[in-house]
């Protein structure tokens, strides 16, 4: 670790690793900072992701995919089943990943690029001057050395402190946390080959069950639940384990994950003097999926290359590096979460009845193109009263 | 004042984005409360474990 570099990125995840990455295929130096001793462990997420997706970034590899889906099942609360598949039968239309492994790869495409690493180091405050984000001081060990950058990429997660040491508001709203347990199980019965998601309000209020495959017989077994719907004797972990008890009772548990997954709008500026803010730290988690990798791996690479733009040209302002807030917020992905949130609001405020009979009215679809989109645009296809319901967000929709 | 179950935080973060005073964090595998909570008792409500409590000052 060197005290002065061109970047300095706050956080080993995807957002952090595609940053780096791309900031040295830039000709920039880079480090990444990650206060955990390990990158990739604990685990905090249940490892679904598109094929699409994911090959925008990077190859799939069997080294760090646990299964690969070819289809998804929506279980209504009524118990009335739902099946998903690709129009073409038997085709892949995502992975599990396994992300101790998947992680470290992306961090390791990192350094051999050029990054540079440094682990159970973490960035405890930015240093300022006059109002611009210059570094940061990091703790290794009990000690503290301050690193210089001239610019920061802030990657560091759901829990993420270092742009509100810098004067943002990042505060998720508790009802758009969802709160959540998930339990890698093996040794159960289980469709190895598709994603099921359970709702309902008795099953998960205002969020939802869901059961991904690892394996022939292992899974991520998860829940999360809206934050305002948590409580004592009403938590994420009680209504897992009454699935899990109910469903599952002879499968064993060899992992037990807490987590926080953030379902807000993104943070109204994610940029700052001298600062970006990428990945959950930014806020951009698909709200109704709660999918975050890859608008992590997504914003995480954008803010390196509008980084390395901006360095280039000699102006690390915000309204120089406004350029990857407005980037992303037009993309492809920016769309649509804006679309994905609305969704989202509706759907919360539905209740279980309601939930059954849209679901009823789709009991089998083939999409042609495997995404929540097309499902969303069959689901309204069929059941023309939605439109009305959803008043300028069908339009949007078609 | 807020009281940690250490024994049943699973460090997690999920309390710590939702705090508005910024007194939460998760220093890897350690939660720590700063001076400027105000026991507000939001994380005590979102925690998935239940880690977390507002006790009484005597
Ligand atoms: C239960 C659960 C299930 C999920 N399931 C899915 C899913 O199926 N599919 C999907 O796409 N997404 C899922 N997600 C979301 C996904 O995990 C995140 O969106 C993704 O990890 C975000 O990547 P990131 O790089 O932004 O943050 P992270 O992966 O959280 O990485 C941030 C890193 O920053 C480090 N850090 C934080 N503060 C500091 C500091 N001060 N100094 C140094 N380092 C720091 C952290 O230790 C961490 O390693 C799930 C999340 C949860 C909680």
């Amino acid at each position: 670790m060197k005290s002065k570099y061109d970047v300095l990125v706050i956080g080993g995840g995807p957002a952090g690793a595609l940053a780096a990455k791309t900031a040295v295929e830039k000709g920039l130096s880079a480090l990444i900072v990650e206060k955990r001793p390990a990158i990739g462990a604990p685990v905090r997420c249940a490892e679904g992701i598109g094929k699409e997706a994911l090959q925008e970034f990077i190859d799939p590899d069997p080294r760090w995919i646990s299964a690969e889906m070819t289809g998804a099942g929506i279980v209504a609360p009524d118990g009335f089943f739902m099946r998903l598949s690709s129009a073409m039968a038997g085709n892949k239309v995502g992975y599990i990943l396994d992300r101790k492994v998947f992680d470290r790869e992306l961090v390791w495409k990192a350094s051999e690029a050029g990054a540079d690493v440094a682990v159970k180091s973490r960035a405890s405050a930015p240093i300022m001057e006059d109002g611009v984000v210059k570094g940061a001081k990091v703790e290794y060990c009990g000690k503290v050395s301050n690193v210089k950058a001239q610019v920061v990429i802030a990657a560091d997660g759901v829990e993420s402190k270092f742009s509100k040491w810098c004067g943002i508001d990042t505060t998720v709203p508790a009802r758009e946390i969802m709160s959540s347990v998930q339990y890698v199980m093996t040794d159960i019965d289980i469709d190895s080959g598709a994603t099921i998601f359970y709702l309902g309000n008795e099953v998960a209020p205002e969020g939802y069950l869901w059961v991904f495959p690892k394996g022939k017989r292992s899974a991520n077994v998860g829940i999360g639940i809206s934050g305002r719907k948590s409580g004592e004797g009403h938590r994420a972990k009680d209504y897992l384990d009454r699935f899990v008890q109910k469903t599952f009772p002879n499968g064993k548990t060899i992992e037990y994950i807490p987590g926080g997954v953030s379902v807000c709008r993104p943070l109204e500026c994610t940029v700052g003097n001298g600062l970006l803010i990428a990945g959950d730290a930014a806020r951009v988690v698909d709200p109704l999926t709660g999918g975050g990798i890859y608008n992590a791996m997504y914003t995480g690479k954008l803010a390196a290359e509008v980084a390395a733009d901006c360095i280039g040209k000699g102006d690390l302002s915000k309204a120089a590096l406004m350029k990857y807030d407005q980037e992303w917020r037009a993309s492809k992905m920016g769309k649509s979460i804006e679309r994905n949130y609305h969704i989202k609001e509706y759907l919360i405020k539905q209740p279980d009845e309601k939930l059954n009979e849209i679901i009823h009215s789709v009991s089998n679809l083939n999409l042609a193109e495997f995404s929540t989109l097309n499902l969303i645009k069959e689901i309204i296809r069929i059941n023309p009263k939605l439109v009305l319901e959803l008043g300028a967000l069908a339009a949007s929709l078609r | 004042m807020l009281k940690i179950h250490r024994d049943i935080c699973g460090y997690c973060g999920c309390c710590v984005s939702v705090c508005p005073e910024g007194a939460l964090e998760l220093i890897d595998a350690y939660l720590s409360v700063g001076e400027t909570c105000t026991s507000c008792g939001i994380c005590a409500k979102v925690c998935p474990l239940g880690a977390l409590e507002v006790v009484n000052e005597k």
